[in-house]
């Protein structure tokens, strides 16, 4: 860590500038020490892995959420925004990764929406809007109908639109939160130029990505972040790939992901050719005993949906799920728990835990059956057969009786293992096993997933962090727009290639 | 010819993503349309009679309003089943006014009606935004509190035709140029409602927050602020459909308007409003009250037992929901093909 605070003194010219910004929900830290300068006319680049507070501090700046303490200027004016009306206003556009848009409304009054242009009476302009949009859109190289409602559109073309909202703004300082990462190369070629467009008119630019080469190519300055602090702000030229991976990691990647060594066995999931259309194309794959299958990919790629098909919760159309030789009926949660399958889903709060029960019951909520006495469970029941677990997982909490809500995000996590664990399941798929945990529970998490495989379970994991897909997998597959396209060994997987699977269709892959 | 070809689909597409909505409401229309030619076939008298003409305008019209009101809250995703309970209390305020402040000028009354309508909407509108309940929950509560209170008030007493002024109760009759003057405050009402949803940013917001309400707080709309004075409005019409009920009906027990909520919601959603919030028009939810309204007076004349009606009622609901659900289905397929042919 270089200083704790971007250089250049006093803060002349800067459009936007955060000074060690702080925020915290309850117990858990997001935001330990933010700072940030961005200059107009610039491009200025935000990176560090998931978990470094870039997020919560876009979310400040968007007037989403308040910070506890640290300085926030805008043009030099200290701002404190309490809606992302205010933020809006003072000419601040956010672009966030998951675009948010009304899908019953139509791509104009998307754009529009909150401030179209009225007349005397109050009544909308529309042709002023149309007359708008076409100008937009013939600047950005966009042929979409702007009359269609958004629902259904890509997500390419839902971020397309965001930008045009932000244009419409007339925002100075654009802030866009990986907005690449569901573009394809003409797409994120045509967002680089309307980006090198909106800087030249004299704008600000935060330009969020996991992408070295983009960052390379777009930006002039760049700031590291890493577990929700500032750690350096460098001007692109000064700096190497090799420099910013050491900022933003710390750390040496190979020790924190340590899968050991198991004897891979026969196969116990195969998955072949399934497809839902829309959603995912010829899925095939096979998931062996004492081995980590990897499911990488950008967000969006189709990847949780094909582990929820899989797992019966959603159905498909075609192709065929098999455990053991046997054949899984889909659409059936029970049939897959009954053949051996556990899920851990993506979002913790909201699929995992039975988030205001303790955590006794939240563990043994899937052996409820077994546990029964007579037909009837009591809290003793549960709770001894919890301990087990918890003692293994090491979940940090005083007593079984507490409510899963109130530990922090790693030790949910320990306990939604825990449930899965309990049913004893032969293959573990596990979705963003380590979003939004802390280092120290990440290794622990790491090194149980490894022992998992150790004793023979096979383990298929989605991850978005490239050193944990690296670090843990024996084999990576990578998707991207629905479809598999790169199945990559353990020894030859490197950033490069899993990135570049992730972001080019097969063809150019191949 | 291939400059023909790759235009034709371009153009059904886009009538397609434009028209769902409208040609629902056509459908909705026909429906109506076929009701009162099947009753005129059966008996001339149901349109080609004084009696006739009046009735198919007039007894629609006090729920039009209320569906109106409706119709805007359920597309914010909310609903208000307080509506009956409001029209009742209103309703019974009316002839109190009358009676107690004899010589009242009857505007005056008809501005006090719906401005109480719009507090009780308030009250309703402040639980929902603030106290972030489910709008079902909190109306649902209200139905049964505002019901009580009229209950309490009114007793075992009513308000009879006698207590009212003459030129009041003739509003409820009266008509011009054979059209019944209720029929045209409902209409007037309808189109302003129709152009302020269409036109207008707070119009459109409704419908925005409906869509996604996620989306709308990080639009920067203010969410509560609409929400709340969706719950206003359907209030004072609720309020103003109380005052018609007293110029119409003359008789207000303590269960006046009881159940009208359950014919508001039901007119919105056969109308094409959506339950979820984000779609349909006012213009929808009219036709619907209509229908509903109309039906009710046809099916005896088509010689349907009484029996019957309610369930034809329920059908005529479901069917709605279920079009509505297969057309959803239906366009995002397409959509998504769409987007995977490009």
């Amino acid at each position: 860590m270089s200083d704790d605070v971007p250089p250049g003194g006093a803060a002349v010219g800067a459009a936007l500038e955060l000074h060690r910004v702080v925020k915290s929900f309850g117990p858990v830290v997001a935001l330990r020490s933010g700072s940030l300068r961005l200059r107009s006319g610039s491009i200025h680049a935000l990176i560090g892995e998931n978990g470094a507070g870039k997020s919560t501090m876009v979310k400040i700046m968007a007037g989403l959420y308040r910070r506890d303490s640290g300085d926030f200027r805008l043009r030099g004016e200290e701002v404190d925004f309490t809606s992302t009306a205010q933020s809006k206003a003072a000419g601040i556009a956010v672009i966030y990764q998951e675009p948010t848009l009304f899908p019953d409304l139509s791509i104009t009054e998307n754009i529009f929406m909150g401030r179209q242009p009225v007349n005397r009476f109050g009544r909308i302009d529309r042709r002023a809007m149309r007359v708008e949009v076409g100008r937009i859109f013939q600047r950005l190289g966009v042929a979409l109908d702007p009359d269609r409602i958004t629902d259904g559109l890509s997500i390419a073309d839902q971020q397309i639109i965001e930008i045009a909202k932000a244009i419409s703004l007339d925002a100075s300082v654009l802030i866009m939160d990986e907005p690449t990462a569901a573009l394809s190369g003409v797409e994120v070629e045509r967002l680089f130029s309307v980006a090198r467009s909106l800087r030249d008119e004299g704008r600000a630019i935060l330009f969020i990505s996991h992408r070295f080469d983009e960052v390379f190519d777009l930006c002039d300055t760049v700031t590291v972040m890493r577990d929700g602090a500032y750690v350096a702000t460098t001007p692109i030229a000064e700096t190497t790939v090799d420099d910013l991976v050491r900022q933003m990691v710390g750390r040496d990647v190979t020790e924190l992901f340590p899968k050991q060594d198991a004897v891979i066995g026969e196969p116990l999931l195969e998955v072949s050719g399934l497809t839902s259309p829309g959603v995912f194309h010829d899925i095939s794959f096979t998931v062996r005993s004492g081995e980590i299958v990897a499911l990488a990919g950008l967000v969006g790629a189709g990847r949780s949906e094909v582990v929820r098909a899989v797992f019966g919760v959603d159905a498909y159309r075609e192709g065929e799920v098999r455990m053991l030789g046997t054949a899984v009926a889909p659409g059936r949660p029970s049939a897959a728990m009954q053949a051996g399958l556990a899920l851990v889903p993506e979002d913790r709060r909201r699929q995992g835990l039975v988030i205001d029960a303790a955590v006794g019951g939240n563990i043994t909520l899937a052996i409820r059956r077994r546990l029964a006495r007579w037909g009837l469970i009591t809290t003793g029941i549960e709770n001894r057969a919890a301990r087990v677990w918890a003692s293994r997982l090491e979940v940090k909490t005083h007593a079984l009786d507490s409510v899963a809500g109130t530990l922090s995000g790693g030790n949910q996590q320990k306990v939604v293992l825990a449930k899965w664990l309990a049913t004893d399941p032969k293959v573990l798929i596990i979705d963003e096993p380590t979003r939004g945990i802390d280092v120290g529970t990440k290794a622990e998490v790491h090194r149980l997933l490894s022992q998992l495989a150790g004793e023979g379970m096979g383990i298929l994991m989605i991850s978005s962090e490239l050193p944990e897909v690296l670090g843990m997998a024996d084999r990576v597959l990578v998707m991207r727009e629905g479809r598999i396209t790169a199945e990559i060994d353990r020894s030859d997987a490197t950033s490069e290639n899993v990135m570049f699977a992730a972001t080019h269709s097969s063809e150019a892959a191949a | 010819m291939s400059a023909a070809a790759t235009a034709t689909p371009a153009v059904a597409k886009k009538k397609a993503f434009g028209g769902v909505g409208r040609a629902r409401e056509l459908g909705i229309l026909a429906a109506l349309l076929l009701v009162i030619i099947a009753a005129t076939v059966k008996n001339p008298n149901f349109l080609f009679s004084t009696d006739g003409w009046r009735d198919l305008l007039l007894t629609p019209s006090i729920l039009v309003l209320v569906a109106v009101g409706q119709a805007i809250v359920i597309i914010t995703r909310n609903v208000d089943l307080s509506v009956g309970s409001v029209m009742g209390l209103t309703a019974y305020l009316t002839g109190r006014l009358f009676i107690d402040a004899p010589g009242i000028p009857i505007i005056v009354v008809v501005i006090a009606a719906v401005l109480f309508g719009a507090v009780l909407g308030l009250i309703n509108g402040a639980l929902v935004a603030f106290a972030k309940v489910p709008a079902i929950v909190i109306t649902l509560g209200t139905l049964y509190a505002y019901r009580g209170i009229n209950v309490l008030w009114t007793g075992s007493d009513r308000i009879n035709p006698s207590d009212m002024p003459r030129e009041f109760l003739g509003l409820g009759t009266q008509q011009v140029l054979t059209i019944p003057v209720l029929t045209i405050v409902a209409v007037f009402v309808l189109a302003i409602a129709a152009w302020y949803m269409r036109n207008t940013r707070g119009g459109r917001e409704y419908y925005a927050i409906g869509s996604d309400p996620d989306a709308a707080q990080l639009y920067g709309l203010k969410v509560t602020r609409r929400v709340l004075s969706a719950f206003i409005l359907s209030g004072a019409l609720a309020g103003l459909a109380g005052v018609f009920y007293a110029a119409r009906y003359g008789s207000i027990s303590s269960q006046a308007g009881s159940g009208w909520e359950l014919d508001a919601v039901g007119a919105a959603v056969i109308g094409g409003i959506a339950i979820m919030g984000g779609v349909g028009s006012v213009w929808g939810a009219a036709i619907g009250a209509m229908l509903l309204m109309t039906i009710n007076r046809a099916l005896p004349i088509l010689g349907i037992p009484d029996f019957w009606q309610r369930a034809v009622v329920g059908v005529l609901i479901i069917g709605a929901i279920v079009l509505d659900r297969v057309l959803a289905v239906r366009q995002k397929r397409r959509l998504i093909e769409a987007r995977d042919d490009s």
